[in-house]
């Protein structure tokens, strides 16, 4: 556990310090609840419908691209540390990584995954735009 | 004794190569525009088939991790020759049944690269890598038809028990590191060699999780619950192709761990082994009997094949060896002429995959019926089919290596599967009724994909030796 | 603090959340409470000095996997289970069931006896030196680089096959448009 002590004190400052700011003003604050402040906030609009609405799959899918990513930038932190030590040919393992999965990046990008708009655009599109 | 080299990767980057290029071409694909996407796949396969066969002989090992011995390059050939005849197959059937062709053939050819690791990987990590590349490609093809709910239903569950005994089998592989302090199998085969002698429980932990996680690839009973229902509910052509790949690949990494590095313990693993060996065969051949759908009643087969390889892996004496691989090429040309024939006369919108449909199809369609008929007989083992001279031989290593129970067991089975593959020609010969919505015409490119898995299974039935010869000296080099 | 004591506290929490996490009515709050098990698993590996194997734990798990989590129960949108149902209703089914439980206790069993008498025989085999200087970050990716390059280099095409997968599976096709 060495060397992590700073990592413990920072914590428990940060816990500490967010459970005394709420404590305090539990303790401290004057409390006078109406139905209005109760409300949830919704930009000082009536609240319409219940906030668990069901969500579009497509948050999932971008969950999921995410993680992917995700796990890869976990693997560039070792090659990052060791970089001398690597040299070259540890450059190139990683850059035939990246090539690997820019393609599915492109894949991704193509199909419309990332395209958050009413209609999304699909693959193909650009062609008939440029024919439009 | 292995030369040192980029070479052994080339096979697997060839197919992967070919699957990056499906996936690129899928993305850049107009809207509506077709593109030769399953051409592509064939490109990467004859590559990785050629590459293969100049690899023969010359031992090369990449990385330490991967290892072109004859008997992974001779697992190769099997797999190149599955993906060729399942492109080739699939030309019919995805725009009839409206399967996205790029991701049908990425994940095909993603799964491809990810067996032939499997059957080259000399380390346990990248075995479960391969495995897990191999699986996961396998789930989604099972369920790549989303309007068919039990297609859904049959890749989730795949899925989940699938990734269950992936757990299983990477706790096998922590294990095993805990034990011999690396994953490398040659080093595993020497420590192994090394203390035999003493009763270390760490070591059947190992081999008995890594044995479940392997098991569960080939489904062998009692871990076979899920492949009725994937098998019923993927895409007849995906069941072709994982009931052979996946089953082809995962035995030759089960045989590689299992004899090469486990060797030494092979007093410990036996027995359970036979256990498992003859559940399956029974319980396969016994279930099947009772099956109405054809997919179903071939997933049932299969298991039941699942337990005749077990017997040629604990009876690797000097016919054993050999036995396997040829067992296993016999299997996969076999399987996947019955599958092709089964997913060449679906519909979009009907299986056609029950037994009633089959009733009469002699005289609607002579040329189908008649490969039907030959790939069952080769499955139920008769001459002069490949499926006869593959179970002659296994029979004949368990009686040889004093395995008589099971000789007995396999022999029983066979006679009682002939009755249920009878059955299906019977219908088909006998019965004399028109189905309605059967496909008009099938066309020659999956019409010659069934040529040539019948010719080869006639050509292993009736002159076996070469292949006999190439499978025997294959398996020398692991063990 | 002494480490055993450490050691306690985090695997208590482990277990503990992960305990609670099953018995949650709302699944949103089960998947609050996976988070802190995931937290409690990550001190355990830095007692363990393997402080790569915790951050990534909490990068990948804690963070992307539960974010995965998240929107799953929100596109489920499943309700919160009936307060009035039965909590032993899995022990008291019958049948098939008790097979799969008495064989996960069989499990148990087993490794429990497996690890217990290890004791004596070559057992984890020393790896040469101190462990936090062997599982010091580049020490790790001087490792994962050589040694298991290629399983590294394989890593790439795996998640490109689960890329693909989750677009063949929840995205949008042609056909359907």
């Amino acid at each position: 556990m060495d060397g992590w002590l700073g990592f413990v004190i920072m914590s428990v400052l940060g816990v500490g310090f967010a459970a005394v700011m709420i404590g305090l003003s539990v303790l401290l604050g004057p409390r006078n609840p109406t139905p209005e402040k109760l409300a949830p906030y919704e930009c000082g609009m009536p609240a319409v419908g219940d906030a668990r609405e069901r969500h579009s799959v497509r948050f999932y899918l971008v969950a999921m691209i995410f993680l992917l990513f995700d796990i890869e930038i976990a693997f560039l932190y070792p090659w990052a540390v060791a970089l001398r030590d690597l040299g070259w040919a540890g450059f190139v393992q990683v850059l035939t990584f990246f090539c690997v999965l820019t393609v599915g990046f492109v894949y991704v990008w193509r199909k419309g995954v990332l395209d958050w708009g009413p209609v999304a655009r699909r693959a193909g599109d650009p062609v008939q735009k440029k024919a439009a | 004794m292995f030369n040192s080299s980029f070479d052994a990767v080339i096979p697997i980057v060839c197919v992967v190569l070919a699957a990056l290029a499906a996936m690129a071409a899928e993305a850049f694909r107009g809207k509506g525009e077709r593109m030769p996407i399953g051409l592509l796949g064939l490109v990467g396969l004859v590559a990785a088939g050629v590459s293969s066969a100049l690899l023969w002989n010359r031992n090369a090992a990449s990385f330490g991790v991967l290892v072109a011995d004859n008997f992974g390059l001779f697992v190769t050939g099997i797999l190149v020759v599955v993906g060729i005849l399942t492109i080739l197959f699939s030309s019919e059937v995805l725009e009839r049944d409206g399967i996205p062709a790029g991701e049908y053939y990425a994940l095909m050819l993603f799964s491809l690269s990810g067996m032939i690791m499997m059957a080259m990987a000399n380390d346990l990590l990248v075995v479960f890598v391969a495995l897990e590349i191999m699986s996961i490609a396998v789930y989604v093809l099972t369920g790549i038809r989303r309007d068919k709910p039990e297609a859904t239903e049959a890749s989730f569950k795949y899925f989940l028990l699938g990734a269950f005994s992936s757990a299983f089998f990477l706790y096998g592989i922590a294990f095993t590191f805990g034990v011999a302090g690396t994953t490398r199998l040659d080093a595993i085969g020497e420590l192994m060699a090394a203390q035999a002698m003493v009763d270390n429980p760490l070591v059947l932990l190992a081999m008995g999780l890594l044995m479940v996680g392997f098991c569960f690839k080939i489904s062998v009973v009692p871990f076979h619950m899920w492949t009725p229902d994937a098998y019923q509910g993927a895409p007849a052509i995906v069941t072709g192709f994982m009931s052979t790949g996946v089953k082809a690949a995962a035995f030759a990494a089960f045989a590689r761990v299992f004899l090469s590095a486990f060797e030494p313990y092979i007093a410990d693993w036996a027995p359970a082994i036979w256990v498992l060996a003859a559940l399956t065969m029974i319980v396969g051949t016994v279930v099947g009997v009772a099956q109405v759908n054809l997919k179903r009643m071939l997933a049932y087969s299969s298991i039941a094949h699942g337990g005749y390889l077990l017997v040629g892996l604990l009876s690797a004496n000097e016919v054993g060896k050999a036995a396997i691989l040829f067992y296993l090429a016999a299997y996969a040309v076999t399987n996947l002429a019955a599958f092709g024939v089964i997913a060449v006369l679906g519909a979009r919108d009907q299986g056609n995959d029950e037994l009633r449909d089959y009733a009469g199809l002699w005289h609607s369609r002579p040329a189908l019926a008649t490969l039907m008929t030959v790939s069952l007989l080769s499955l139920g083992g008769l001459p002069p089919t490949a499926g006869f001279i593959g179970k002659w031989y296994i029979f004949a290593a368990a009686v040889s290596a004093g395995y008589y129970g099971l000789a007995i067991i396999g022999v029983l089975t066979s006679v009682i599967s002939v009755f249920f593959y009878l059955r299906v020609v019977v219908m088909m010969f006998m019965k004399d009724r028109e189905v309605a919505g059967m496909p008009a015409q099938v066309s020659g490119l999956g019409m010659a994909a069934l040529a040539v898995a019948i010719a080869a299974i006639f050509y292993l039935g009736i002159l076996p030796t070469q292949v006999l010869d190439l499978a025997a000296r294959s398996i020398s080099t692991i063990f | 603090m002494p480490e055993t004591l450490q050691f306690y506290l985090f695997a208590a929490l482990a277990i503990g959340a992960s305990a609670l996490v099953i018995g949650q009515r709302n699944p949103m709050h089960s998947v609050l409470l996976l988070i802190a098990s995931f937290g409690a698993l990550a001190g355990l590996y830095v007692l363990l000095d393997a402080p790569f194997v915790a951050v990534a734990q909490i990068i990948i798990y804690a963070g992307a996997i539960m974010v995965l989590f998240l929107f799953v129960v929100m596109l489920l949108n499943a309700p919160q289970e009936d307060a009035h149902k039965d909590p032993f209703a899995l022990v008291r089914q019958s049948g098939l069931t008790r097979v799969g439980a008495v064989l996960a206790l069989l499990l148990l069993l087993q490794l429990s006896w497996a690890l217990l008498s290890v004791s004596g025989l070559a057992g984890p085999v020393d790896a040469g030196g101190d462990a936090a200087v062997v599982s010091s970050v580049p020490e790790l990716g001087r490792v994962l680089f050589t040694d298991y390059m290629f399983a590294f280099e394989a890593t790439s095409v795996l998640i490109l096959v689960a890329m693909v997968g989750a677009v063949v599976l929840a995205g949008r096709r042609e056909n359907e448009e």
